[in-house]
């Protein structure tokens, strides 16, 4: 059984509860509780900071490192995407590679096609892949586990083959896909591209966590979870089960679909097999490996999926599938919850160990 | 009509490889309860064993026999080292140790058998059969995945064990408390599949040629398969494969302007339209659960 729809918000505080607890610059027993000595929520305090250092990035590290980390942050994106539809909803998608491609097309489309701003391709590739993931919910309705699986990983497989499809390749650009520009800095800002495209996908990934974080505690996150748990029960405590579960799966390929728009702009390229399965794949890592329905887990999914293959290309070029297995494998022994279950636990036993001993009670007169 | 009548051959014959590794998937989903995304790599790895037999100048059914029996061990193996720890880590973390799996089977046998086309050979011949509509190997895969659905029936129908692993696969506790080693059962039902799985890679090799990515298609189609049938019948996961191939086949000739270039999204298509109507494949039980 799943935890309870009221725990997640003690779930979300755990990391940042944690980062601070390990420096040790507090009473431990005051900050497992949250709070610093002045009252501010440590919670706040620390994503506060993480928006601070995440704005200086850009000005100290090369811009290949401001490139990766604009991918890491695409990813995160996309990964939260299926998040909500798999850690809150209950619902396996192995079709999400699909959703990015449909974004990365729109936005692609929009900016070579019709030459319009690349600010307007971000809601409109939300919106077409709200309207497209919310008509696949309806079918989807009848499906579950692993049967819901195939009917998301058609989608995936179709994907790629409908956009090397002949009548289509006057929009698509067929196999060759379509080249992109990188957006430029407004008003003569003194960054470049690259910087500027960071800051957007900094932004955009700022407002859609938050609204998740939102959308997660309100009476509509709680009976989306409540669907996820146990589906009668919501049912018969009146959630119109139908509405949520189609509703989820447009906002979550809303999400990934403004990732994928994103994407196309910092890869400044599209093509049909950019979108295979195989992103799918990389997508359901970094859900399992940050932690399923975990917010914050999510970014550290996306690093997972950007670096770590690179990881194992190092370590050994002609065994690199069998070196990223390995580390696969290690991170999942050491974690089974993913990062969000690990920080939980490690907190949890961290707590007991430092929580002051209870005062002596003396049993003799 | 003798197009139709040439493409329907044509598709029972591919759709015997998806068949033959439909069948694979069922078997070890009934014995451990998840899908096994690494059975493809598994099956790719057994072959390229026979394979190795035959290089060190074994005849054909030395390997055959050597790669079963490596497999048999090697999927037991696999269960106590990689899946036992974790059987209790939520389902989505297992599907991670299977992805893992499959990487690093697929990175290993490239590495020690590089990434070149080898060819593999049948013991069936390629005669052709029926005025060339088919050939004697794909008949001979046919008659081998039949065969080998009726020696499962057989086994988990009228065998104790087979009980008992049938037993272990849909209530491991109270299995349990009537004295069958769950651990053992699920780690023979991993020894099994692996097994069957290793024919598999072997009957489809001569087809597909031997190569670490040659199960890569097989297996989704096999996969597929198994779910039009319903992933809990051994019989409707054949009957699936076959109708995969058949409606690839088919499609990719009859429809018109779109077939040739759409026709495995047209098969998916028609697939999920089949789940709409029966969301637990055509031959699958439907869960009753008690609230």
């Amino acid at each position: 059984m799943s935890p309870p729809a009221d725990d997640i918000a003690g779930k979300e505080s755990v990391p940042f509860v944690a980062a601070a607890g390990a420096s040790g610059a507090m009473p431990a027993a005051d900050v497992l509780h949250g709070k610093l000595a002045a009252g501010i929520p440590l919670r706040q305090l620390v994503i506060l900071a993480s928006i601070v250092v995440a704005a200086v990035v850009p000005f100290v590290f090369k811009s290949f490192v401001t490139f990766q980390l604009t991918q890491v942050m695409v990813y995160a994106l996309a990964i939260l995407g299926l998040n909500l539809l798999t850690g809150f909803n209950g619902q396996f998608s192995l079709g999400h590679s699909a959703f990015y491609g449909i974004g990365a097309y729109t936005a692609a489309i929009m900016m070579h096609r019709w030459d319009i701003d690349y600010f307007w391709t971000l809601p409109a590739s939300g919106a077409v892949c709200f309207a497209i993931g919310f008509l696949f919910g309806l079918p989807a309705l009848r499906l579950q586990g692993l049967y819901l699986a195939l009917a998301t990983f058609a989608l995936a497989i179709a994907l790629p083959q409908i956009l090397k499809f002949g009548p289509l390749e006057h929009w698509t650009g067929g196999v060759q896909g379509i080249a992109i520009d990188k957006p430029d800095p407004p008003f003569g800002l003194p960054i470049d591209a690259d910087q500027w495209l960071y800051y957007i996908t900094l932004i955009v990934l700022l407002v859609l966590f938050g609204v998740a974080r939102n959308l997660a505690h309100s009476r509509t996150g709680r009976a989306i979870m409540a669907i996820r748990d146990h589906p009668i029960a919501a049912a018969s405590m009146g959630v119109n089960t139908a509405l949520y579960k189609t509703l989820t799966f447009g906002v979550s390929a809303l999400y990934t679909g403004i990732a994928g728009a994103l994407g196309a702009m910092v890869a400044m390229f599209v093509a049909p097999d950019s979108f295979s399965f195989l992103l799918s794949v990389s997508f359901l890592v970094g859900l399992i490996i940050g932690g399923i329905g975990s917010i914050p887990g999510c970014l550290v999914g996306g690093v997972f999926v950007l670096y770590v293959p690179n990881i194992a290309e190092d370590i050994s070029r002609g065994l690199a599938g069998a070196v990223y297995g390995i580390i696969l494998l290690i991170v999942i022994f050491v974690m089974p919850s993913g990062a969000a279950g690990f920080v939980r636990l490690a907190s949890a036993y961290l707590a007991r160990r430092w929580r002051p001993p209870p005062a002596p009670r003396s049993t003799r007169p | 009509m003798e197009l139709l009548l040439h493409q329907v051959m044509a598709g029972l014959a591919t759709g015997g490889i998806y068949a033959c590794m439909a069948l694979a998937v069922v078997m070890i989903y009934q014995a451990i309860d998840h899908l096994n995304f690494a059975q493809g790599e598994m099956a790719m790895f057994s072959t390229f064993i026979a394979w190795q037999v035959m290089q060190w100048g074994q005849p054909y059914w030395v390997a055959f026999l050597a790669a079963v029996v490596l497999s048999f061990l090697g999927g037991l193996a696999i269960e106590r080292v990689l899946f036992k720890p974790i059987h209790n880590a939520p389902v989505l973390s297992s599907l991670v140790a299977f992805i893992a799996l499959f990487s690093i089977l697929n990175s290993l046998a490239g590495y020690t058998w590089d990434y070149t086309i080898k060819s593999f050979p049948t013991p069936f011949g390629h005669k052709p059969l029926l005025g060339g509509l088919a050939d004697t190997h794909e008949a001979g895969m046919i008659g081998v995945t039949l065969g080998m659905l009726a020696l499962l029936y057989l086994f988990f129908r009228g065998t104790r064990l087979g009980l008992a692993m049938r037993a272990a696969a849909a209530n491991p506790d109270s299995a349990r408390l009537v004295g069958i080693r769950v651990g053992w059962m699920t780690a023979l039902g991993w020894g099994m599949a692996a097994s069957i799985g290793a024919v598999a890679g072997m009957l489809i090799a001569p087809v597909v040629f031997l190569e670490p990515n040659m199960m890569l298609g097989v297996l989704l189609y096999g996969f597929a398969g198994a779910v039009l049938g319903g992933l809990t019948s051994p019989g409707g996961a054949v009957l699936g494969g076959f109708a995969v191939g058949v409606i690839e086949n088919v499609a990719g000739t009859f429809i018109p302007y779109v077939g040739r270039e759409l026709k495995l999204t047209i098969a998916l298509i028609l697939i999920v339209a089949v789940l709409m109507v029966r969301p637990s494949g055509l031959f699958g039980r439907s869960v009753v659960s008690r609230v």
